[in-house]
């Protein structure tokens, strides 16, 4: 068992980030991080850390990814490549809540890749919409992805706009067929009901008049037919219902209700407008402090309503800036409480990630975690519908669940030497081995029989030798039956 | 707001852990259950179907009117005769072996159905369908509430879902659903072999069984896994089954594959879910198109169900099967811009399986753009006919054996005679 210090900064790593490995748990109870408002604040002010995590991709030392044969590589260009490099990152960066956030993202403005890729074709476009970063392949696509890590800790009325704006998005939810005479509605729909205000909170008529307001943000394509092809947003002034719009609700600080008639010119104000009015939307704060609460502080006990309400305070008095509200909730009595310790149901990556840094990632590629992610029902890039995965409770079912204990068994077979070495000189019977092991891989304390099952396991097969054939078996065994537990998923 | 899963276990999982005993007890319960005698697989298209696509009022010159590029001509759609109304319908032209089953007189397609005020949001317009209450859509299915009138305990595989999580129909109080996508997978691996192997499975048994009743959500975890542990021997069963027929190569055929081999193994399941996607056809629905979006979702439909119809036919177990199929929503009447159509409200249902009388139930809407009874929001959409509670009641009575009023909290007896 961990205590005090440790124990704060192994609850801080798994919810603000990731986990941390052995040498980050020793680096951040180190001198240089002394306080825990320091460690909080170094995660907060990532942009300070050098963001060059994906250079170290294919190095010694770090977990690995595995290319295709003939093509080698390509995070920007084939789906399942990006997928790896986002798990590296996961597992490899320096800043874990920018990732961590950027996960957030993801699950907020959930948008697949297969629907895009289905509707726009061959050629990568659809992964480099999701996932390229603008520097590093000819046409210079910024994925939505690289969108989410800018803006992670970011303004959220900007980042609607961008995300208004994303050719992804564009494509995922239809902006880019929203024409004068027949307006689409699916996207001020889900602005709406799933980006802003929630369910219930607005009308059809609503949806009619946000169907209009972005008639015209429509998509063009530059650089057709050359390896710069790249889509990108186009307001279509040809395109934009210029008459005026009704809503239920204030569109303007002043009450007002009425997008005005606007010329074609001038009418892509009008988004702006309305994204104004449901960022300043008096349920989205309190719905923005409810995901952030149960993402980061407690997903099982009710929260706290006037910490909820203080959260959304927070985000309208300072022009619906994330980061503070970030802070305050690490920063919370709450979170720091050990009630609040392993109140949350780990997402299957985050378990992944988790795993490879608490059970080990040399000679493991990522490639290998891919297949098993689909069974966990978490493939990046591929969220069920817009609506984001089913949370919580919704991650686990008796299917789920193997996947997470074989997914554990894998992992501990392909470290099953590197156990050995590091286990060997500390531990010298089964009873040492299982404590090691609970410590290393930072599991809710085993109590009764649960202790007491892995114990048996310890010391089933024979009296203890330590071997070396013993202690590849034995801290391979214990590592899979930590780590697929029950207690193991919750963070 | 809706109550949302996590708030149902905050609630419900103490009473949901009393279901679960040792594995090995609810392995003989199964084993004295015998072979269950009838199956309900619910199959869900997610999306939102486009009722006025699958099945085609092709004589209504609004539909042609209302939807120029999206009509399916008379000449192409496959003709199944008219409703009680004398409305000429036809089922989509990639649909001809559900023709077929149409004709054998083994599937029902049920016009209308729907509810009052239908939500046209994806997400509560499946909790409303799932928990068939319109008014308070939240906690456990119109199936869950089935499974928690079962006599307790009940066995862990009484109900299968292919996908991986547990879909909000079957969400019950106190008895837990096996979600169980590919049988292949469905099996507990571990790093070491021979002895160490059992010993490590014989611990992770041992610690799943912790369920301590003040922390529920550990509970909950565990609970699944026990699910696991108690169901991995029957459903290896599966994975050796040899259909009779070729099921397609994709999710849906494989997914029916698996549960006819699952009926055919005798493992103890009566209800199964199953789901197929891609129906939110806001764009490209292109039924008119070869390749188009809506053709590939019914290809899939036909193929996959046609296998199953013939696969059980064949092992004689059509007569013991009942398929059961719902949508979030329709769609609405008049294309968009797009080639697609945005959420609407009435959509169609069918059933499929030995026990039903096939045939055309329900009458189709008039589709004229002025005010009529038959159409709601200014005319854009479908107003239901059916109420849905009244299929699921029919379901429930007549081939449940259960009690419809109890589970839906109101008499909805009133549908249509199906089976």
């Amino acid at each position: 068992m961990r205590f005090g210090r440790e124990q704060e900064i192994d609850h801080l790593y798994r919810r603000a980030g990731f986990g941390a490995s052995q040498e980050e748990v020793e680096a951040y109870t180190s001198l240089s991080f002394a306080s825990y408002a320091a460690s909080v604040a170094r995660l907060l002010n990532y942009s300070e850390i050098p963001d060059d995590v994906d250079s170290f991709i294919g190095r010694p030392g770090y977990v690995g990814v595995t290319g295709r044969s003939g093509s080698g590589f390509q995070p920007a260009n084939n789906i399942l490549d990006a997928r790896q490099r986002w798990l590296f990152r996961m597992v490899h960066t320096k800043r874990p809540l920018q990732e961590k956030m950027a996960l957030f993202w993801h699950n907020h403005f959930a948008t697949a890749y297969s629907k895009i890729n289905g509707e726009i074709g061959d050629g990568g476009f659809a992964t480099r919409m999701l996932a390229a970063k603008p520097d590093e392949e000819a046409s210079r696509t910024k994925g939505q992805i690289e969108l989410f890590r800018e803006h992670a800790l970011g303004n959220f009325r900007t980042l609607l706009i961008e995300v208004a704006k994303d050719p992804a998005m564009l494509v995922w939810l239809d902006g880019r067929t929203n024409v004068r005479a027949r307006p689409q509605e699916n996207f001020a729909r889900e602005l709406m009901e799933l980006f802003t205000l929630g369910v219930g909170r607005f009308e059809e008529t609503d949806v009619y008049a946000g169907a209009r307001v972005f008639t015209g943000w429509n998509l063009s394509l530059a650089n057709r037919n050359t390896a710069q092809a790249r889509y990108e947003f186009f307001y279509n002034t040809a395109q934009h219902d210029t008459t005026a719009k009704e809503f239920s609700f204030p569109i303007y600080a002043d009450g007002r209700r009425t997008i005005p008639a606007r010329s074609a010119g001038e009418g892509i104000q009008d988004g702006i407008d309305l994204i104004d009015a449901v960022a300043r939307h008096p349920d989205t704060g309190p719905r923005l402090a409810r995901k952030l609460y149960a993402y980061f502080l407690n997903e099982v006990d009710a929260p706290d309503e006037s910490f909820i309400d203080a959260l959304a305070r927070t985000y309208y008095s300072s022009g619906y800036e994330i980061a503070p509200m970030v802070r305050m909730l690490l920063l919370s009595p709450q979170f720091k409480d050990p009630s609040s310790y392993y109140k949350r149901y780990s997402w299957p990556v985050e378990f992944v990630v988790r795993s490879l840094k608490e059970v080990g990632w040399n000679g493991f590629s990522v490639n290998s975690a891919l297949s098993p992610l689909i069974n966990m029902g978490q493939q990046l890039f591929e969220p069920p519908d817009v609506n984001g995965w089913e949370l919580g409770p919704g991650w686990f079912s008796s299917g789920g669940m193997l996947a997470r204990m074989n997914f554990a068994a894998l992992l501990a077979t392909n470290q099953r030497f590197n156990l050995r070495d590091q286990s060997r000189g500390n531990v010298d019977s089964p009873e040492s081995l299982v404590s090691y092991m609970l410590d290393r891989l930072t599991p809710p304390e085993f109590a009764g029989d649960a202790y007491s099952a892995l114990l048996d396991y310890a010391r089933a097969g024979g009296a203890w030798t330590g071997s070396d054939t013993q202690l590849a078996a034995k801290s391979s065994g214990l590592a899979h039956l930590i780590a697929g537990s029950g207690d193991y998923q919750l963070v | 707001m809706a109550m949302n899963r996590r708030d149902f276990v905050r609630g419900g999982v103490a009473a949901f852990t009393v279901g679960f005993a040792a594995p090995s007890f609810l392995t003989d319960i199964a084993r004295a259950q015998g072979r269950s005698r009838r199956n309900l697989v619910v199959l869900y298209l997610s999306g939102g179907n486009d009722g006025l696509s699958t099945l085609v009022p092709y004589r209504d010159q609004q539909y042609f009117a209302r939807r120029p590029n999206l009509a399916i001509p008379a000449s192409n759609v496959l003709q199944i005769g008219s409703d009680s109304a004398g409305n000429a319908l036809g089922l989509n032209p990639r649909l001809a072996d559900l023709r077929t089953i149409f004709n054998a007189g083994r599937l029902a397609v049920i016009q209308r159905t729907g509810y009052p005020n239908s939500s046209r949001s994806h997400f509560q317009g499946t909790d409303i369908w799932s928990t068939a209450d319109p008014s308070a859509p939240q906690g456990v299915g119109w199936l869950g509430r089935y499974l928690d009138r079962m006599p307790a305990p009940v066995d862990p595989l009484t109900a299968w879902s292919t996908v991986r999580e547990t879909p909000r129909t079957l969400l019950a109080r106190t008895v837990g659903v096996a979600s169980i996508p590919s049988v292949a997978e469905y099996a507990f691996a571990s790093p070491n072999t021979g002895a160490d192997a059992q010993a490590a499975r014989q611990s992770a048994t041992r610690i799943a069984s912790h369920v301590p009743v003040d922390q529920p959500h550990l509970a909950f975890v565990n609970s699944t896994a026990q699910a696991a542990f108690a169901t991995l021997d029957r459903v290896a069963q599966v994975a050796s089954y040899a259909p009779t027929v070729a099921y397609p190569n994709n999710g849906f055929g494989q997914a029916l594959q698996m549960v006819a081999g699952a009926i055919t193994r005798g493992v103890g399941t009566s209800i199964y879910w199953v789901q197929t996607g891609g129906y939110d056809t806001h764009a490209g629905q292109n039924t008119n198109v070869a390749n188009g979006s809506y053709n590939t979702l019914m290809t899939t439909l036909n193929g996959g169900l046609f296998a199953f119809y013939r696969d059980l036919l064949n092992q004689g177990l059509l007569s013991d099967t009942l398929v059961l199929q719902f949508s979030e929503f329709g769609r609405r009447i008049s294309e968009n811009g797009s080639n697609g159509t945005d959420h609407g409200a009435a959509s169609m249902m069918m059933v499929m399986g030995g026990g039903v009388r096939g045939g055309i139930y329900g009458t189709a809407p008039n589709l004229s753009a002025n005010g009529n009874p038959t159409l709601e929001n200014s005319n854009q959409d479908i107003r239901f006919e059916t109420d849905f509670r009244s299929v699921y009641a029919r379901v429930l009575d007549n081939w449940m054996g259960s009690d419809s009023s109890a589970i839906l909290g109101g008499d909805f007896r009133n549908g249509p005679n199906f089976i």
